[in-house]
């Protein structure tokens, strides 16, 4: 069989497997579908760990690069699916203090994923996407801190669905950030109120998260999201990242649907009361 | 295409219908073998669910879904299971507060009405006493971002006072200890919950306050109707073998 038959045959799987989504995304848009979905990819360690995978002094990241592989996918179903906003806890404050390799081959694998999300091939360009990238950006190295200002800028147009990335960040240092922000703009004699806080929060203008999904069965939120979740549907599946596939947020979605009337009621005796 | 979509739309809602079967069977199954578990660990059975070591569980949360809560005796009772097992500090946490209200059931309903220290019920403060040697800290909704809203009105007023100092000239510079301090000022400085235990339809906090949930393991109990003591023993047992990176 030659390469262009494979070729071929790689080309009808593919549109095989988009037409059999698109089927079970029009079922799944029977019910409710989330407007907004956080991911915590945890597990990109164990899972080179697990596989035995190439992962020495020369390249400490190689369970993150499967991980970035399933990032991808994952966002392309998301958006199939007809998910407005996606978030990504890529790197938080607390994650320099790994080991300096593994915190600088991060930053390395990070600025050659960003730069890949901006080629003509990429899933952001096939749906039009916006990225953002939440976090004190400061605390980045400068090569990375400048390629994730570009991809901001090129794509702040975008008309289609968002990802977020959450990087250098933590939710008390968000919170940290939007105090700081709102007594710089406090007007004399009006206090600062809730609404002010949520202005100036990174997230400010996006949806808050309908699920936040963190991976290999871990229970805490370790600092990601905390002051938008109030009404989150907090899932904790036992896959590592790099396994989490198709099926897996198929079930994410169904067991929102579950749990989806009484978490909107919940959210709108709020909102009433405010 | 007209008919096509005629005949696939009630096709398409079977198969969802089908898809909501599953999961309910799936839930019905775990249900099950949990009820097992708790059964195996209420006979005595296993000795390691016996003595379970809580050094690392110096604070526990619980959220209680608002209509849960209004069943007081029930709320005591998981207040009693806590103590017996020999945590130190709960959180009581419900997102109307209906808890706080009721704060006087549980004095009244102790055993010994002059172990419980109850202070006056303000709707906008945290409630703490003491009950069977356990500090019971009862919270609500108002004690989340709009206590933060008072912590940053604070920090802003203090602020505004050293304007003529040199660093102030730079603009408005905190630290997450400045918040932490804030809070406690404006009376909203309780600890962090190394275990939150949810009851209620969905694995949700509620709004429970954002600064205190950093790495706070966050468990879903079911409905407060249903509760048990020896799942309660449970999550604590898997509690006390959990191990933390802290983002290393």
């Amino acid at each position: 069989m030659d390469k262009n038959d494979k070729s071929m045959i790689t080309k009808a799987i593919g549109h095989v497997s988009f037409v059999m989504r698109k089927c079970l995304f029009s079922i799944l848009s029977i019910g409710p579908v989330p407007a907004h979905i956080a991911f915590i990819m945890d597990g990109n360690r164990r899972y080179a760990k697990r596989h035995a995978l190439h992962q020495d002094s020369t390249n400490p990241g190689s369970g993150h690069r499967v991980g970035f592989k399933c990032l991808i996918s994952t966002l392309q179903y998301c958006y199939e699916m007809g998910v407005k906003y996606v978030t990504v806890y890529a790197f938080s404050i607390d994650n320099f203090k790994r080991d300096p390799q593994e915190v600088q081959s991060l930053m390395d694998l990070m600025k050659e994923k960003i730069d890949e999300l901006l080629t003509e091939d990429s899933v952001l360009k096939k749906f039009d996407a916006r990225i953002n990238f939440w976090g004190d950006l400061q605390l980045l190295s400068e090569p990375v801190r400048l390629t994730a200002k570009k991809a901001m800028d090129m794509t702040v147009h975008n008309k289609g669905p968002v990802l977020s990335v959450c990087v250098a960040y933590t939710s008390t240092n968000e919170i940290t950030h939007a105090i700081e922000a709102s007594v710089r703009e406090k007007q004399e004699n009006a206090p600062i109120e809730v609404s002010d806080l949520d202005r100036n929060m990174y997230t400010a203008g996006c949806l808050e998260p309908d699920i936040i999904i963190r991976t290999s069965g871990e229970t805490r939120l370790s600092n990601f999201l905390l002051w938008q979740s109030d009404f989150a549907h907090l899932q904790n599946p036992n896959p590592l990242w790099p396994e989490f596939s198709l099926r897996h947020l198929v079930w994410a979605v169904l067991e929102y649907q579950n749990v989806h009337g009484y978490l909107k009621k919940r959210k709108g005796e709020i909102e009433k009361n405010k | 295409m007209i008919e096509a979509s005629v005949i696939a739309s009630p096709i398409l809602g079977v198969v969802f219908c089908l898809l909501h079967v599953i999961v309910s069977l799936v839930h019905t199954w775990s249900h099950l073998v949990h009820q097992i578990q708790c059964l195996i660990i209420s006979s005595g059975l296993l000795s390691k669910y016996q003595n379970i070591n809580l050094n690392r569980l110096r604070h526990l949360a619980v959220v209680i879904d608002s209509e849960d809560a209004k069943n007081k005796s029930k709320v005591h009772q998981l207040l009693c299971w806590l103590s017996d097992i020999g945590v130190k500090y709960v959180i009581l946490y419900d997102i109307e507060g209906v808890m706080k209200k009721s704060d006087k059931a549980y004095e009244k309903s102790s055993a010994n009405p002059s172990e419980t220290k109850c202070m006056d019920f303000a709707p906008n403060m945290p409630l703490i006493f003491d009950m069977f040697g356990m500090t019971v800290e009862i919270i609500s909704y108002t004690d989340g971002k709009e206590a933060v809203a008072k912590g940053a009105n604070y920090l802003c007023s203090n602020y505004l006072k050293n304007q003529d100092d040199t660093l102030n000239k730079l603009g408005p510079k905190f630290t997450e200890p400045d918040i932490s301090s804030a809070l406690k000022a404006v009376g909203h400085d309780g600890p962090e919950p190394d275990l939150l235990l949810v009851y209620g339809p969905a694995r949700c906090h509620l709004g429970f306050p954002a600064w205190r949930l950093r790495y706070t393991e966050i468990v879903h109990m079911g409905p407060l109707s249903s509760m048990k003591l020896s799942a309660v023993v449970k999550v604590l047992y898997d509690f006390s073998k959990k191990h933390q990176n802290y983002g290393k």
